[in-house]
């Protein structure tokens, strides 16, 4: 489709720095203006910013904030693909830029194709004749290893997985279609009831597929943990027992924005990215006080901060300092009661009337010394990797891991039966609820591969016995 | 041979007066070319060999589409109509379809008058036996006693007469549907002139006599209570005498009865001698038309089948046998009958029978319904591999415009997919071929909102304007009713309704729920209970016609759906618009794929959107495409 919204990260990841989330295509202003809000109150909205003024502001998700950035508006012709563009220079952070990229699919944007950008340009009259062959070799490459990697990445359970929900939701149009198509045949009606029960199935199956592409990328990418807590509660000794434990791979890399030392630990086969290891060590070992100013920053960058209190004592102002804060932030918090395994001064209650977790199970008591504790927190690792309700079993292969092109793809699938579902509940007609389930069949064919034929047709000839 | 000899020059040959043929002579003769019309048998002019009945989903809307641009079909099939059925009323308002059953004669002989007092039209009983075609140019037809007849414009419409051939069980002959002659020197000339043809086959039921049917044994199937026509032009409000010249007080009712094990047994006893099984019938069968003895094979579980029993005619005793199409051998077609239950005494009239015959590849036709290859031939209906009577006239109509148009050397008539279910038809015909008779069928449309019956005017009738098909009588029809919308909308539009007790007090009066805030009337008529008819009335809205009224409540009720859909269509809309020159080469698109480049240079589609549609064509190679024409365009801007 020409000129629908696309959007990517347009500067390579991992690199440091300034990221760029380029939006472009008709819908971009208001795609950007959904998820960012500009800081000065001159503005009521991205919409309202002339071109070129770069702006400072929120990436926001509902209402809650997720970090800050500089958006630039360029309206057409007058932008790089001579559409509407708006570009969001956020952290470079891998983890920050997929956040904001995620956010512009969910409101509206499509992931781009490579070169798509560039083939704009060029349709747009804006690049030089001389690069219209680059361009389409580009395409054309684009395709052949789009094909390997559909080749080598749907051969198992995910692409059956996704060929049955197509083969359900076709024999559902079908179905409607045929009593559409020739209401005086003998065909039964579709029960709309049965239907939706259908529908909710495939959606929830199309969900989880998009929960482990969450998954998948944790998997692959690991997830960014802050050790928090005041001295000599007893970071040094988590790290180490985790370290010893799991037997993790110790890197001097440089972190993304700063030179905090990270390391990587394994817990039940989770990679946790923890950051400014060497930080934890030396204040530990100096006995020096950490100051919450500094713990702030590395809270910000953090996707989990494991939050330690000594439960040998009764609470400090510190801690509660450190636990407000982390309230404050909305941190995804784990809370570990350390030295549980000595007559303890604090219970898992009274940190809970402290702060908000999501699950009691998220407050842990604790031993580095023995093994308390270990199993518990393992477990709330899991539960964020493959949500609350899943098998946390990792080793039964369950895993279908989706690439973020294809959970994009689901994610519109998603939506289209999640609006078929709303045309059943109001009551609409057979043709209505057509519209939103072709949509969603539609869609999945792009991870496939498959194109729209006359597969509906055929599906009815081979289901209804028609014809006069 | 007969002595050639020059008989006369035309501007449009029609070569075939069934539902294409008229279409397409109508409509050039109209338009003010002058046209030679050319029928097997002036007694059989838009005959219909298989069922007595116009419309239904998807064709009924072909046939609004072919009135609302000036065609005949509507206005015919209202004058001599016997029964009208709204389907689908339940099933949503783009799906709702009429159907109606027609007086088989008094439908040929209504045409076969209006085509005979035509203005520009001369229609002649000839057997076309060649067609002319030099340097790529079509120059005229060949008659089979010898007459040369010229023009710049021939339109195939041969229907199943391309050397057609009629199997009845064993027994087999060379004959056109009904026992007609067939065409059987044509076919050679096409081939000649290079056309890829491919063999169908189609089939129809027993005829029987109503005087020996037992109606008792049967459910009764009537007309709707309020019938509705196809024409535009037709007044709803005059519908109460049924078919104007049909003239009848009270519709003509079908009956419905369903075969049984009994009806199975002898036909799966007998499957070996269909000749779909002996192998006597080679050509391809369309599967939304299967034969019983084809459904027995293919649904072996299914213990009833059902059928219509639905009269041919006022004045005749012949019934037609809906859903037995068949062509097993008589003796089994009678056993069969004689089983089903309001049929066990049946007489038989005339026995069912499949016919086999050729057609052409519709992938050789541009979306203009010309030949690719051929300046001047366009080709029309069955022999396009079509199927169905409203499908055929569809086709005839735009290539009696296009014909007209190149003549006249104006833009031709190509209907987009998101305009009318016409487009969709002949779009997939051009752009994916078929291997069957083609059925259109709403599940093809893809922005069937948009293509709803109701509106066929609101979407086509400037293009009929434009072509020179729409009267002044029809225009003015039509642009009072858009008139009537707009006043109409302005008014809701300007509406709000605050929850007072007067204002309350009204709509309780009108049977309508009450509000309690404020309420724009537009959003107050998206209710799916609230219709225009009530609250004009009440809030001193503009009278308007029943078929106003009907729009704006769709389009006010499903204001979103049709929002969405119009959001699809101006997406696509810059990929349909975008025309492809024809002097491209695909072979200098290296970039291509192997396969896209071949696919691409068989079709050679008329726009980007078309070449997107064409089966093995990825979004990939849409993109390369696009890139090559922005590449060879700035090129030729430079020089």
């Amino acid at each position: 489709m020409e000129n629908d919204t696309i959007a990517a990260i347009a500067t390579p990841i991992g690199e440091g720095g300034i990221g760029i989330i380029r939006i472009s295509g008709d819908d971009a202003i208001e795609v950007a203006s959904k998820i960012f809000r500009p800081r000065s109150s001159a503005y009521r909205s991205l919409a309202d910013v002339e071109s070129y003024r770069a702006v400072y502001g929120d990436i926001v998700d509902d209402d809650v904030t997720r970090d800050e950035a500089i958006a630039i508006i360029m309206r057409a012709p007058h932008s790089y693909t001579t559409e509407d563009v708006c570009e969001l220079q956020c952290h470079g952070g891998a983890t920050v830029m997929r956040v904001v990229l995620e956010l512009a699919l969910k409101n509206g944007a499509r992931l781009a194709e490579r070169g798509e950008f560039t083939k704009r340009a060029f349709l747009g009259g804006r690049l030089d004749l001389s690069e219209a062959q680059a361009v389409m070799d580009v395409i054309t490459a684009k395709t052949e290893r789009s094909l390997d990697a559909a080749h080598g990445h749907l051969s198992g359970r995910f692409s059956s997985e996704i060929k049955t929900m197509r083969h359900d939701i076709l024999s559902m149009i079908a179905h409607l279609e045929a009593t559409i198509d020739f209401p005086e045949d003998d065909v039964e009606d579709v029960v709309m009831d049965e239907a939706e029960e259908k529908i909710k199935n495939i959606k929830n199956r199309v969900d989880e597929m998009i929960a482990s592409a969450h998954a998948g990328r944790i998997l692959r990418e690991g997830i960014v943990t802050a050790i928090i807590g005041r001295p000599n509660v007893g970071k040094s000794s988590l790290l180490n027992h985790l370290l010893r434990e799991e037997r993790a791979i110790v890197t001097d890399e440089p972190g993304t924005t700063r030179d905090s030392i990270e390391e990587y630990v394994n817990i039940a086969g989770v990679p946790l990215r923890i950051v400014d290891t060497a930080g934890i060590r030396e204040t530990e070992s100096r006995v020096e006080e950490i100051g919450v100013r500094k713990a702030e920053k590395y809270i910000d960058d953090a996707q989990l901060v494991i939050a330690m209190v000594d439960a040998s004592e009764s609470l400090s102002d510190e801690d509660k300092k450190i636990l407000a804060l982390l309230d404050e932030k909305r941190k995804d918090v784990i809370c570990l009661l350390n030295k549980s395994d000595k007559e303890t001064e604090i219970s898992r209650e009274e940190i809970s009337s402290l702060m908000k977790f999501d699950s009691a199970d998220d407050v842990i008591s604790f031993s580095t010394k023995s093994a308390m504790g270990d199993s518990e927190l393992e477990s709330a690792i899991l539960r964020r990797v493959y949500g609350k309700g899943a098998n946390l079993d990792t080793n039964d292969g369950g895993v279908m891991a989706a690439n973020e092109r294809e959970a994009d793809i689901l994610r519109r699938a998603s939506e289209s039966l999640q609006a078929t579902l709303l045309t059943l509940t109001n009551g609409m007609s057979a043709d209505f609820v057509t519209i939103d389930l072709r949509a969603a069949w539609e869609t999945l064919g792009e991870i496939t591969g498959e194109t729209v034929g006359d597969d509906v047709v055929d599906e009815i000839f081979s289901k209804f016995c028609i014809g006069k | 041979m007969s002595n050639r000899f020059e008989a006369g020059e035309y501007d449009v040959i029609v070569i075939g007066a069934g539902h294409a043929g008229v279409e397409a002579g109508l409509a050039a003769a109209r338009i003010g070319m002058r046209t030679l019309l050319a029928t097997l048998s002036m007694d059989n002019i838009s005959l219909m060999p298989c069922n007595p009945s116009v419309g239904g989903p998807a064709k009924g809307h072909l046939v609004r589409e072919i009135d609302a641009l000036g065609g005949e079909m509507g206005v015919n099939a209202d004058k001599t109509c016997i029964q009208f059925r709204m389907l689908n009323t339940g099933k949503g308002p783009a799906v709702q379809a009429l159907r109606a059953q027609a007086d088989k004669k008094l439908y040929q002989f209504t045409m076969k008058e209006t085509c005979e007092r035509q203005e520009n039209l001369d229609v002649k009983q000839l057997l076309v036996d060649e067609i002319i075609v030099e340097d790529g140019t079509v120059k005229g037809v060949v008659i089979e006693t010898g007459e040369i007849y010229r023009a710049p414009a021939v339109i195939i419409a041969t229907g199943t007469y391309l050397r057609g051939r009629i199997i009845i069980g064993e027994t087999t002959y060379s004959a056109g549907p009904n026992g007609q002659r067939a065409a059987m020197k044509l076919t050679d000339s096409l081939k000649k002139i290079g056309l890829r043809l491919m063999r169908f086959k189609t089939g129809t039921p027993a005829r029987v006599d109503k005087n020996s049917l037992d109606f008792d044994e049967m459910t009764i199937q009537p007309g709707d209570d309020v019938p509705r026509c196809f024409s535009f032009m037709t007044d709803e409000d005059e519908m109460e005498r049924i078919g104007a010249v049909a003239n009848l007080a009270e519709q003509v009712p079908c009956w419905l009865s369903y075969t049984n094990e009994e009806t199975h047994k002898i036909l799966r006893d007998n499957l070996s001698r269909a000749p779909m099984a002996n192998g006597v019938i080679k050509g391809v069968g369309p599967r939304y038309c299967p034969s019983i003895e084809t459904k027995i094979a293919r649904f072996p579980d299914k213990e009833h089948h059902q059928l219509f029993i639905e009269p041919e005619g006022l004045h005749t005793q012949e019934m037609y046998v809906q859903g037995m199409s068949t062509s097993m051998p008589m003796d089994v077609q009678i056993a069969f009958l004689h089983t089903i239950p309001g049929l066990r005494h049946c007489r038989v009239m005339r026995a069912g029978y499949a016919i086999e015959y050729d057609c052409l590849d519709p992938t050789q036709l541009k979306p203009t319904l010309e030949v690719k290859n051929i300046h001047g031939l366009f080709s029309a209906g069955q022999s396009n591999g079509t199927s169905g009577y409203e499908e055929a006239a569809a086709q005839g109509l735009i290539a009696g415009v296009n014909a007209a148009m190149m003549i006249k050397g104006e833009e031709p008539l190509v209907l987009k997919r998101s305009e009318a279910y016409i487009g969709v038809l002949i779009d997939d015909l051009v752009t994916k071929g078929t291997n069957e008779p083609y059925r259109l069928l709403t599940s093809r449309a893809e922005y069937r909102l948009l293509l709803r019956q109701d509106n066929a005017d609101m979407r086509l009738t400037e293009h009929g304007r434009r072509v020179g098909l729409v009267t002044d009588e029809r225009y003015a029809k039509y642009k009072s009713k858009m008139a009537e919308i707009k006043g109409a909308m302005d008014a809701i539009e300007k509406i709000k309704l605050s929850p007072s007790r007067e204002t309350n007090e009204k709509l309780k009066s009108a049977g309508l729920s009450e509000i309690h805030v404020v309420t724009p009337l537009y959003d107050f008529l998206r209710r799916a209970d609230v219709s225009y008819k009530d609250v004009a009335p009440l809030f001193d809205l503009p009278k308007i016609s029943r078929a106003a009224e009907k729009e704006i409540d769709i389009t006010i009720t499903y204001d979103g759906y049709i929002k969405r859909q119009r959001e699809q269509v101006r997406r696509m809309e810059k990929l349909e618009n975008h025309l492809i020159p024809e002097t491209i080469n695909y072979d200098d698109v290296t970039s291509l794929r192997l396969e896209a480049r071949e696919k691409m240079n068989k079709i050679r589609p008329r726009s980007v959107g078309q070449a997107a549609r064409i089966s093995g064509v990825s979004p990939a190679d849409v993109s390369v495409l696009l890139v090559y024409l922005e590449q060879q365009k700035r090129m030729a801007k430079k020089k």
